[in-house]
């Protein structure tokens, strides 16, 4: 059984779901509620459950942010959105400062069982205040827990087991997704723990995750027109990353192409090369690891420059010709 | 630096209970003893990274504390040795903490700045300035939306905080969602080292508190009889309304900043001018002018202060260190 729905669609069913299933779970930001959320996941939410349950929030970013670290501290649990991952930054102190660090620098006697949403990610010309792609950022902390569902099934199936984390999870749902339309299977996963493989190949691996998922998968499509067999993986899990699965595609093809919207510089691609060149893997590589990133620019306004700043297939597939030495 | 009239201790001791004021005297000794041994500990290098004293400012915690119940949830700052302890903590497992022994409240993780106590819901010691204020609404939200009616949550700062854009975002959330935070600015005149007239426009606290919509009053600080009586108004009024109440605190940090701290930005004359408001000799004074303390009972009090710090110097130094092996535990829950 499987029905066909939008990623948006899926976050709304996923969000419908906690709210009825854990009265301690509520959803705050900014324009969740009459608005209908800037991206209407939570459309229809304020009035199916009411203020108390899904709460308009000023634009106090740290302050609303803030406040998630302590209701979830309190006990309830709450689901914070963030308009997009550049006006986290405001929240930065109360992401990295107290929810990451509170079960450590407690001597584990707090948790923060915090799930906070945000949009990530370029591509509909928002210019560079709206657009980038810091999931790496957050990645790099310990103590948080980062998703990012590149499928209508993960933005169905990741919620409801981020509230089960007794730590905090950061959620990143690129915006190009939210129109993705995609089949969801019944039962779905649940999962939060492990990468995927979206297509198994021979050739290479092009490991990747969220907004750049489609882009992987239609550059792995003309590959395979020039008899190129690319295997792609969906990290989904940015932190912990699954070491096991990027293990076993890479020694499956021997070749690494990490494809990542984040700058190239400092990157969860840098990370994910250098964990395989230094280790036993790197013996088993027949060729150097390859990454495709957005270009060192802050993502321009003008349609032709933002194309040509973020990876496309075309760089994709230019970049795996160039691994297989074609 | 002026010192203010209203920190005259004005209050008529002989209008509280002798035992009641006994005890606000012992709760600002155990502070006092307990800190004045920490900075000896720092000397001989048993007590390592930042130490900030509240010495001075002990009838603040002392006049607060009394006021909260098991159910209200307290957030302090960095400076919250006396607010640990008088919230319920062992000084026992305080000083295990700032000694980084596991026996620490904090397992040792934390040491002086991150003290932390689920039992007596004391969510820390933040070494954030203005870092507790969102938090402390947080805490407040979630006690209305689990339905926990009647709990307050005290959220101390300093007036350094007042400068975050924290504070006013939490003021104005704890304000807007109607939450039971009781917002409690120790003003010790130094942030650091900047003193607050060199770091805000308007000084006047409460009417920034006010702009919020949260109603706010200002307090002798180095009068405990004075805070209790403040907080404990304040904390009915929180409780009963479910709206949040700001105090400001007039205190004085008798201490340097830290341990690092060479005290460029005061004169000593003006550390010593205020030291004639003690909180701890003021009170004392009073309570022996009325007839309601004997020299023999105060030094009884603070024998007991003394030896209670001794007890716990010991059990820290018994403690052990956290084996290396879980250096990684506690990051996240174990599975």
């Amino acid at each position: 059984m499987s029905r066909t729905l939008s990623y948006r669609e899926a976050l709304r069913e996923a969000h419908r779901e906690a709210l009825q299933r854990d009265p301690r779970v509520f959803l705050m930001g900014e324009d969740v509620g009459r608005y209908g959320g800037s991206y209407a996941v939570s459309k229809g939410l304020l009035a199916e459950f009411g203020e108390q349950r899904v709460r308009d929030t000023p634009l106090s970013e740290l302050g609303f942010v803030g406040a998630g670290v302590g209701a979830a501290l309190g006990g309830a649990r709450p689901i914070v959105e963030v308009m997009t991952v550049n006006f986290s930054l405001l929240a930065l102190d109360a992401i990295v400062n107290s929810a990451a660090l509170m079960r450590h620098m407690s001597g584990g006697q707090f948790g923060v069982p915090l799930v906070i949403r945000m949009a990530t990610g370029a591509g509909r010309q928002l210019a560079a205040q709206h657009s980038h792609s810091l999931e790496n950022w957050y990645a790099h902390v310990p103590g948080l827990r980062v998703l990012a569902p590149a499928t209508v099934e993960d933005a169905r199936g990741m919620l409801w087991s981020a509230l089960q984390d007794p730590d905090p999870v950061v959620i990143f749902e690129h915006a190009q997704l939210y129109n993705l339309e995609g089949e969801l299977p019944e039962p779905w996963t649940q999962d939060i723990a492990h990468a995927a493989l979206r297509r198994e190949g021979r050739d290479l691996s092009i490991v990747t995750h969220g907004g750049c998922l489609p882009k992987a998968l239609e550059a792995a499509r003309q590959l395979e027109g020039e008899g190129i067999s690319a295997e792609v993986l969906d990290l989904r899990v940015l932190r912990p990353l699954d070491d096991v699965a990027i293990a076993a595609t890479v020694a499956k093809t021997r070749r690494l192409l990490v494809v990542d919207e984040g700058w190239r510089s400092g990157s969860l691609a840098a990370e994910l090369m250098a964990r395989v060149v230094e280790s036993a893997l790197f013996y088993e590589l027949d060729a150097p690891p390859a990454r495709v990133c957005s270009e060192e620019v802050p993502i321009p306004y003008a349609k032709h420059l933002e194309e040509a700043a973020l990876p496309q297939p075309a760089k994709i597939v230019a970049a795996a010709r160039r691994l297989l030495g074609r | 630096m002026n010192i203010p009239e209203s920190l005259a201790f004005r209050t008529d001791v002989r209008q509280h209970e002798r035992a009641f004021c006994h005890d606000r005297l012992r709760d600002m000794l155990r502070i006092r003893r307990l800190e004045e041994r920490c900075a000896q500990l720092y000397g001989e290098q048993k007590i390592r990274g930042f130490l900030h004293l509240y010495i001075g400012e002990e009838a603040v915690a002392a006049g607060v504390m009394p006021n909260l119940a098991p159910q209200d949830n307290v957030v302090a700052t960095y400076r919250e040795h006396g607010h640990a302890l008088l919230r319920g903590l062992r000084m026992e497992a305080i000083m295990a903490e700032m000694y980084g022994k596991q026996e620490g409240c904090s397992r040792g993780h934390g040491g002086s700045m991150h003290l932390f106590d689920r039992a007596t819901r004391f969510y820390g010691g933040n070494a954030i300035v203005g870092g507790g204020l969102a938090l402390a609404v947080g805490l407040a939200l979630a006690d209305v939306h689990l339905g926990r009616e009647g709990a307050v949550t005290a959220c101390f700062f300093g007036e350094g905080a007042v400068a975050e854009g924290a504070f006013h975002e939490a003021l104005n959330l704890a304000s807007l969602w109607r939450l039971p935070v009781l917002f409690l600015c120790e003003n010790n005149l130094y942030a650091m080292g900047t003193a607050l007239a060199r770091s805000e426009a308007n000084i006047e606290l409460t009417a920034l508190a006010a702009s919020h919509g949260v109603e706010a009053a200002q307090v002798n600080g180095m009068n405990v009889l004075a805070v209790h009586e403040a907080a404990r108004e304040a904390v009915r009024r929180v409780r009963q309304t479910r709206t949040p109440r700001f105090l400001e605190l007039h205190t004085y940090r008798f201490r340097a900043h830290s341990m690092f701290d060479a005290e460029l930005y005061r004169d000593k004359s003006e550390v010593e001018r205020w030291k004639q408001h003690g909180p701890i000799h003021g009170f004392t004074d009073r309570l022996k002018a009325a007839g309601m303390l004997a020299e023999e009972e105060f030094q009884a009090l603070d024998r007991a202060a003394l030896d209670e710090v001794e007890a716990a110097v010991r059990f820290a130094e018994a403690g052990r260190w956290e084996p290396v092996e879980r250096l990684l535990d506690d990051v996240v829950a174990r599975p």
